[in-house]
């Protein structure tokens, strides 16, 4: 049996468990309870979570763009976002004449919940996970997919004309991303030979990023994509669509789709880490699992800073530039993977696991040489039209004939 | 009456409401939200059947893409926001006789089958396996050439949709 301290969570469950059937609550009811309670702390938990995470965020905001973020409400600002939480609590929830009441209310509620429910398939540790489904990676996408249902509820119900083009340009974008991102979640897969989450951690020996770092690219960036941060915020970009699908939107309502925004950028470098960086793995995170649960978060922290640094520092793409990467760009470079990764991964099933990592990795590199040659080679393309004359100096020296 | 029996005749009775729900809602938006609750419901019944992979599929391909066409679809070909003039066709007795006829039909001819009252039966866990289906996708002996020629009509739509939506070449 593992000590206390080395698995409290599933310590825990043992004692409430052997506590409900003292009671005398039959197992199944013992069971159902249980997972009732489960799943309800780890929702709350993750919202909780979230005012962390505001915190944290506006302080290396802040930082990137040379100043100090909130400091004044508690030492070094850490109870700003109560004092966020309080004001967005007590406004007033205004409903614009006209708005579809059903879709309108039910948007953020399903944005939340979209990103809540993927928290049910994340392993946390070896023991403590949601739950272990065999399809754990497509049901990553079926979450998705609710999110993008919200966004359309969401600028549909508020009888806004600025909300509806918002909403439009946000699942244009939100759906094509989807592509390559399926796409390059089949190498994990491969690689793992299952889709469930757990396997997939269990198999990563050699991290995922080593073996299949063109994959963890374009899932980075399909990533990135998909929860609408910088350079992809065209959703909520201020100067164009004045916030874009929740302008309508007061209170708490705006504050689950805030909630829903930051709790989903966590939910993607949780993810980042888990299929790429090896999740819970580490040197000794089988016997003890609450170092695993530890190495996770390092992992996932460091993946998050990524994407803040990218968003404190890339200006925003257009709606076409973001189009032609995403169908230009990324998804041959994800079918391309995905076919070359098959044949390389059956060549090589037989070798050290290893040598195998070694040649997956310097295929990968040669696919990426070649797509950064192909690149520059159509940039070089555009960039050989003319479209200004030769600059021409204003005064001319002429020596003198004479 | 098992507790799955109960839990199941729920699940039927609100996917049946939302599908009603979907014919007489005053809305077409709404019409196309309770589309999304019926599609739920038959995502909770293959749950129900234990056929994980199936509800993934349904929710990502119905509830992910389907119902966003179809709600995109309402968006831009209604240009008024309401939908006017009575929603009730002139021969809706003879509708409503026709369709209690054929539920009637079938729940007869269904009765005599023998599973009709049976409790379904546990299922290994090894019946799970996507790798199974996963061959027996691209098996020549299985199931390959239906796949193929589903591509193929996936592909005939697409073309044809490019074609119909393109711009012409002046």
């Amino acid at each position: 049996m593992t000590p206390v301290w080395a698995d409290p969570i599933n310590y825990i469950i043992r004692l409430l468990r052997e506590l409900l059937i003292g009671w005398g609550l039959p197992p199944d009811l013992t069971h159902f309870v249980m997972s009732l309670l489960g799943g309800f702390l780890l929702a709350t938990g993750a919202m909780m979570f979230v005012i962390f995470l505001i915190w944290y965020e506006r302080k290396l905001i802040g930082r990137i763009q040379d100043r100090l973020g909130p400091n004044r409400i508690g030492p070094w600002g850490i109870f700003q976002p109560f004092a966020d939480m309080l004001k967005i609590f007590i406004k007033e929830f205004i409903t614009p004449a006209g708005a579809d009441w059903l879709p309108y209310n039910l948007a953020p509620v399903l944005s939340v919940g979209s990103v809540l429910l993927i928290w049910a398939v994340i392993p946390f540790m070896v023991s403590v996970y949601g739950v272990d489904l065999n399809v754990g990676v497509l049901y990553l996408i079926a979450a998705g997919g609710f999110g993008v249902l919200s966004i359309l509820l969401a600028g549909w119900g508020s009888n806004n004309k600025y909300a509806l083009l918002g909403g439009f340009r946000a699942i244009a974008m939100l759906l094509s991303y989807e592509v390559p991102m399926v796409i390059c979640l089949l190498i994990p897969v491969m690689y793992a030979q299952s889709m469930s989450m757990n396997t997939i951690v269990k198999a990563q020996d050699v991290w995922f990023i080593v073996t299949a770092p063109v994959a963890a690219l374009i899932f980075f960036i399909t990533s990135v994509a998909e929860i609408g941060r910088a350079p992809f915020d065209l959703v909520e970009a201020e100067s164009e669509l004045v916030a874009g699908y929740n302008i309508e939107y007061s209170g708490l309502k705006f504050g689950m789709f805030f909630v829903a925004e930051f709790l989903h950028a966590f939910t993607v470098s949780l993810l980042f880490s888990i299929l790429f960086l090896g999740g819970w793995r580490g040197p000794g995170a089988e016997q003890i699992p609450i170092l695993g649960f530890i190495y996770l978060v390092i992992k996932t922290f460091v993946v998050y800073l990524v994407v803040i640094l990218l968003r404190g520092s890339l200006p925003r793409f257009r709606i076409d530039q973001m189009m032609d990467i995403n169908w230009k760009i990324l998804t041959p470079l994800a079918l391309v993977i995905v076919m070359v990764t098959a044949l390389v991964d059956k060549a090589v099933s037989g070798l050290d696991s290893l040598i195998k990592a070694v040649i997956l990795l310097v295929i990968n590199l040669i696919v990426l040489y070649i797509t950064s040659y192909l690149l520059k080679q159509s940039s070089k393309r555009l960039m050989a039209r003319k479209v200004v004359s030769e600059k021409r100096p204003v005064a001319v020296y002429r020596p003198e004939q004479s | 009456m098992t507790i799955m029996q109960i839990f199941f005749l729920a699940l039927a009775l609100i996917t049946l409401f939302a599908a009603v729900m979907v014919v007489t809602a005053r809305r077409m938006m709404h019409a196309a939200l309770w589309l999304i609750l019926a599609l739920l419901g038959v995502a909770v019944s293959f749950a129900l059947l234990e056929a994980s992979f199936f509800v993934v599929v349904q929710v990502v391909v119905y509830i992910g893409a389907i119902s966003i066409l179809i709600i995109f679809a309402i968006m831009l070909t209604r240009r008024e926001m309401l939908d006017r003039g009575s929603q009730l066709t002139q021969n809706w007795i003879a509708a409503i006789i026709a369709g209690a006829g054929v539920f009637i039909t079938i729940v007869a001819i269904l009765s005599v089958w023998s599973g009709f009252s049976l409790i379904p039966a546990d299922i290994p866990k090894s019946a799970g396996d996507i790798a199974a289906l996963g061959k027996a996708l691209v098996a020549p002996d299985q199931y390959m050439l239906v796949f193929e020629v589903a591509s193929v009509l996936l592909l005939a739509a697409l073309v044809g949709a490019l074609y119909v939506a393109g711009e012409r070449k002046k």
